[in-house]
């Protein structure tokens, strides 16, 4: 496929690892992929068993579902239970874990959910339903959250009065920072992600290098783009430098995307937020602005949860946190595989399928 | 927390996707409560004898939506499927069955033009529909139609899983996933469109050409649960190893385009006019070579081979030559699409 496959030749591949063997020398590495999708394109290209053993990637908290807590699914479930409530929600939502249930069990209850591609699809459902109250799960990083912005103008536009959504939204840069002031956190650098950077641009992302001295590279998502950023890392790293570089910049601006922006700040705003495994973390999240409240399915519906329900709390033993901040890897996790599989998850990074979890799972 | 566990007390969708899920099901509760050696041998029919007639016998039901789309409809994937079931297991297909559940409501042209499409997919394989049940129920107990067919048909070769050894060939006789791309479009709620047609078709005549061929040991349709599924039946039934190369795998420009936007695998995607054949080494130019002359395997290619890992697992090298596991589906990634 044109402009796919050219990333994925397998001469250019073997040059570049070549390439960084020479860049390693007697050193060793470890690169952060912050982005799940990286993670997930890794491992189906069997990039692992290419790398010279000198580079360990380690896989960061860029799968939105990983990081979605508990108590926002809780939160879910008990708004899938309201009179006449659609939730809309893309697939990997469906068999998170809460801490009584998942969506994909509530289906099969009788509970209205719907599998979407796009808020614009839920939207959509809207729309045709009236008689119903349509809440759009909005969880994802800065890539998904113009999109939702836009959907949010376009129901406010249309007058659909009976379309909701549940913001879970993160952001990518405060959680990196959280990572990089962690004393434990031990990575010469970070693999950035691509469809984030091509809406925020470089600017969030340079206090890894003028703050924490830390290489990082904005990645493509093909097998060429990945081997390329790793390269120059190891050549950030062997000169002694600690640059936010781009390789992928056939799509990411060095200013990102100002119009995307507006319409992100037009309709969130920053606020403190939750994440899974890695706990609260201040403005790393967006909620709707006041002046779009109607739309807001938390301020509208506002559901009730028990005490325990609130409180995020992982199951018994599971290191998912740990492995979000690359601390450790699945395999050390003694539910991985055993209890713990794709189709029955314990916890977030096996549900998701950008979960660094169901990619050990799945790829091996 | 309880864990939620596949064996819950309520059937989920991803129960039916033919993938890890639909085996712990069948493995629990059928086998269980329906034991005996035939079933157990665990393949897409049973092979029955019958006063020294050896025959193969199936069954399937069709659900898919929507009942029309491009290349196909439910009643042409009705009788190919079951077609194809028989095939597989080497049998020439005689007999097929045909039992609808109609909604309330369908409209009599709609059920007239899925019969006259039964009907031309059986001359077209050589099969005759010779028995079948109507029922209609209350508006909203079925989704406008739904069919099942049973068939038989004579066993002309004994393939087993069990002959299969290390060294033996991997032939696909096409490219993969345009079934699940074609009905997934069709139902018209993604935002962009593709020419992609169902690869539906009968495989029996495909089939005919190699049974002759002593090396072949073992033939399946990729259907639900896609290549990977298939080749992870047949690399765990065997306790072996199988390695398949990515860039001998063909898939057209419209399934690569859509699995890229939606992120979907296309070894998990369905096939409908597709068969997985294990050869033996040394005989696998000879098959090659007759399925290439068959329209629906002209591109044919030997795709990988059984290895000697007494492990049960998928690899597959990468394009870029990498390695990594293929595993079966582990849950529901789609709608219905057979």
């Amino acid at each position: 496929m044109k402009y796919v496959d050219e990333f994925k030749d397998r001469n250019l591949c073997l040059a570049l690892i070549k390439e960084m063997e020479s860049l390693l020398g007697a050193s060793r590495v470890s690169i952060m992929e912050v982005c799940g999708t990286h993670t997930m394109a890794i491992f189906r290209e069997g990039l692992r068993s290419l790398l010279p053993p000198a580079v360990r990637l380690l896989s960061g908290p860029g799968c939105p579902v990983c990081v979605t807590p508990t108590a926002y699914l809780n939160k879910a479930i008990a708004l899938s239970a309201g009179e006449g409530v659609i939730i809309a929600t893309f697939g990997d939502m469906m068999r998170v874990p809460s801490s009584s249930s998942s969506l994909e069990r509530q289906r099969a209850a009788g509970k209205k959910i719907a599998v979407v591609y796009s808020p614009l699809e839920a939207l959509a459902i809207a729309a045709n339903n009236p008689d119903k109250k349509v809440v759009f799960l909005a969880v994802g990083f800065e890539t998904t959250a113009p999109t939702l912005a836009v959907t949010a103008i376009e129901a406010r536009k249309r007058g659909i009065a009976n379309f909701y959504l549940f913001s879970g939204h993160k952001r990518i840069p405060p959680a990196l920072a959280s990572l990089a002031r962690d004393g434990d956190l031990r990575v010469d650098g970070f693999i950035l992600p691509g469809h984030v950077s091509a809406i925020i641009g470089v600017k969030p992302y340079l206090f890894l290098a003028e703050k924490y001295g830390l290489s990082s590279v904005i990645c493509g998502f093909e097998p060429l783009d990945i081997l390329q950023g790793i390269c120059m890392i190891l050549r950030q790293l062997k000169e002694g430098r600690a640059d936010v570089e781009i390789q992928y910049s056939r799509v990411v601006k060095k200013d990102g995307n100002a119009e995307a922006m507006a319409l992100l700040h037009q309709v969130f705003v920053e606020t403190d937020s939750e994440w899974r495994g890695l706990g609260p973390i201040a403005e790393s999240g967006y909620d709707l602005r006041e002046e779009y409240g109607e739309l807001d399915a938390n301020r509208v519906f506002s559901p009730r949860l028990d005490r325990g329900e609130m409180v995020s709390v992982e199951s018994n033993g599971c290191i998912c946190g740990e492995i979000l901040k690359g601390l450790k890897i699945p395999n050390q996790c003694h539910h991985f595989g055993k209890d713990c599989t794709p189709s029955s998850p314990v916890g977030p990074c096996m549900v998701s399928s950008e979960g660094t979890c169901a990619a050990y799972y799945k790829y091996g | 927390m309880p864990p939620i566990t596949s064996m819950d007390e309520k059937i989920l969708l991803a129960h039916g996707s033919g993938g890890r899920l639909s085996h712990k099901l069948i493995d629990e509760v059928f086998l269980r409560d329906f034991d005996n050696p035939i079933l157990l041998e665990k393949d897409d029919g049973a092979i029955v004898e019958i006063g020294g007639e050896k025959l193969a016998f199936t069954t399937d039901s069709y659900v898919v939506k929507p009942i029309f789309f491009p290349g196909g409809d439910i009643g042409r994937l009705s009788v190919w499927g079951t077609v194809n079931d028989l095939a597989v297991m080497g049998a020439e297909p005689f007999y097929i069955s045909c039992g609808l559940i109609i909604e309330e409501g369908l409209e009599r042209e709609i059920l007239e033009r899925i019969t006259s499409s039964m009907a031309e997919a059986a001359r077209i394989a050589n099969v005759l529909v010779v028995t079948g049940d109507t029922k209609v129920v209350e508006r909203g107990g079925a989704d406008k139609i739904y069919i099942n067919t049973a068939g038989v048909g004579r066993v002309k070769r004994d393939l087993s899983l069990k002959r299969i050894e290390p060294g033996d060939r991997i032939i696909l006789s096409g490219s993969i996933g345009e079934h699940e791309v074609a009905v997934l479009l069709a139902r018209g709620e993604l935002p962009f469109h593709s020419q992609t047609v169902t690869d539906l078709a009968p495989l029996n005549r495909l089939v005919s050409e190699i049974l002759d061929v002593d090396g072949v040991k073992f033939i399946r349709d990729p259907t639900r649960g896609g290549l990977a599924t298939t080749l992870n039946e047949i690399a765990q039934g065997r306790n072996l190893g199988i390695m398949v190369e990515e860039e001998k795998i063909k898939v057209s420009e419209g399934v690569k385009a859509v699995c890229e936007l939606l992120g979907l695998d296309p070894f998990y995607l369905a096939n409908e006019g597709k068969m997985v054949v294990v050869v033996k080494g040394d005989c696998t130019g000879e098959v090659v070579k007759k399925m290439r002359e068959n329209p629906l395997g002209r591109e044919t290619e030997i795709i990988g081979e059984v290895v000697g890992d007494l492990n049960g697992r998928v690899y597959l090298r990468t394009r870029v030559g990498g390695t990594r596991i293929l595993d079966m589906l582990t849950g529901d990634q789609l709608p219905r699409i057979c």
